[in-house]
């Protein structure tokens, strides 16, 4: 359980976030925890409730309220994935999740940046977190130097025994992801990996002038993934057929289609929209080797 | 069996007909990427180590392990005799099948000994045991040089660090799991 200090930090990062996106005129919403018919995506696993189940992510419904003209929008929102128990994974997390319309995945790029800039500096002028957050990798690094980024193809070069291509061909994409490339990104400073094979973004946009890669990329600091982002794929018939290829893949039949998310994915006409770990941020700021030392109770504190 | 959701820290498994204890554990999932369970496992017969990744489709035999309360009697060169205390029946586990163990063993001292099927593999401790402290420098009291510990033999030969009040004659509390000092005992 945190103590009540570590509340403090915690209440404080999130009005920190909050004020950073009100401040750039997004609107706050906050969408139903609980649907009836999930995204299909085969390496997640979800918690049902009831017949429904409960969000692994606020995507679906925010993507809706989109299409439905809400303009730019932010959730810090409760996420649930089955069976994801580890160091930096609970069943039960917070996601900050953001949308912005008329934009790619560059313009998400820079929020991250903008964003932690902003929460780090707030964080460290406040005499209540300043004790906390002393150790953070995050104030011994130059935040205000630019941010590589690095592709999938050639991190896999640089990093891999592997190529990118040799790896999904004998399906160990994940393995040399872990062993290999995670633990040297960020560690100057946060660091960007993008442009991933498209079998690895059933969400996303594919890449203006390169087919086989889609614009999305996660952020990465200190070897910890901190937020997933992509241009937004709104175009519901090739959307379709990626959802029909991750139905096929986990098993699951084709009853579960988001139909109704599907018809109205059209209407949305250009955006990008990313899944940033709250609890990961704190991790960082609190220089907490265990994301159950930064949330307000574990699962462990039931026992 | 197990699935690879059951995998942590301490459990045990069997590969290829030999159990192995996984001493090492990490659940990692790329962002979009499937769920991996990263172990390093040791042999529990021959102390090798070795590292994989398993997936959560992957399926784990039960070690056939199980323990047994035996007494501890002596040592005659590397091999220490045990005895079963229900049927007398004696064994023997060799220093290296011990390792830091036989730092703590005492005569008649009851410890659970560790079967694989048929064959003792290894014995396990209480958490905490009570030695007698053979050998120590006195503690010159006032003596402020800064040192806050000073070595210490025990019963068993075994020595380490303790708080400069332990005397020739006291018994003192070891933790098994570190080898390290836990308190003075008044017996």
């Amino acid at each position: 359980m945190l103590t009540r200090e570590g509340l403090q930090l915690r209440a404080a990062l999130l009005h920190s976030i909050r004020s950073f996106f009100r401040s750039q005129q997004f609107l706050e919403v906050d969408t139903p925890v609980r649907q009836p018919v999930v995204i299909p995506e085969s390496t997640i696993d979800h918690l049902p409730s009831g017949e429904w189940y409960l969000q692994s992510s606020p995507e679906q419904a925010m993507k809706r309220l989109l299409a439905a003209g809400s303009g730019n929008i932010f959730q810090l929102a409760p996420c649930f994935r089955r069976g994801e128990r580890g160091q930096r994974h609970l069943e039960e997390f917070l996601m900050l999740e953001w949308y912005r319309m008329d934009a790619d995945y560059d313009a998400l790029m820079q929020d991250c940046r903008d964003l932690i800039i902003t929460v780090v500096a707030e964080l460290s002028g406040e005499p209540s977190s300043q004790k906390l957050i002393a150790d953070s990798a995050l104030l011994k690094k130059n935040l205000q130097q630019p941010w590589q980024r690095v592709t999938v193809h050639d991190g896999f070069l640089r990093y891999c025994p592997v190529s990118v291509e040799e790896a999904l061909a004998t399906g160990c994409f994940d393995e040399m992801l872990v062993e290999y490339l995670e633990p040297n990104l960020g560690v100057r400073n946060p660091e960007f990996l993008v442009d991933y094979p498209l079998s690895q973004a059933s969400l996303a946009r594919k890449k203006a002038g390169d087919n086989a890669l889609a614009e999305r990329f996660e952020l990465y600091c200190d070897g910890v993934e901190l937020a997933n982002g992509f241009s937004e794929l709104t175009d519901s018939s090739e959307q379709r057929i990626r959802f029909e290829e991750e139905l096929e893949r986990s098993g699951d039949d084709f009853s579960m289609m988001p139909e109704r998310f599907l018809k109205e994915l059209d209407k949305i006409d250009r955006a990008a929209g990313i899944a940033f770990g709250v609890d990961r941020f704190l991790m960082l700021l609190m220089a907490a080797p265990n994301i159950e030392d930064v949330v307000s109770m574990a699962p462990s504190d039931w026992f | 069996m197990f699935s690879a959701s059951d995998l942590r820290k301490g459990l045990k498994i069997q590969i290829d007909g030999e159990p192995y204890i996984i001493v090492d554990f990490e659940f990692s999932k790329p962002g979009k990427g499937q769920a991996l369970y990263r172990c390093k496992l040791r042999n529990m017969i021959s102390g090798n180590q070795f590292s994989n990744t398993y997936r959560s489709n992957d399926k784990f035999e039960k070690a056939d392990l199980e323990e047994r309360k035996m007494q501890y009697l002596y040592n005659q060169d590397d091999e220490y005799h045990f005895m079963d205390t229900q049927n007398y029946e004696q064994l023997f586990l060799t220093r290296e099948q011990l390792g830091d163990n036989i730092n703590y063993l005492m005569d008649n001292m009851e410890v659970q000994v560790l079967f694989f099927g048929s064959r003792p593999i290894d014995v396990s401790l209480p958490i905490f045991v009570n030695l007698g402290v053979t050998k120590a420098d006195p503690w010159a009291r006032g003596d402020t040089s800064g040192t806050d510990t000073k070595p210490v033999t025990v019963e068993t030969g075994y020595q380490l660090q303790v708080p400069p009040f332990v005397e020739e004659g006291d018994k003192i509390q070891i933790d098994t799991r570190t080898g390290e000092y836990v308190t003075r005992v008044k017996e």
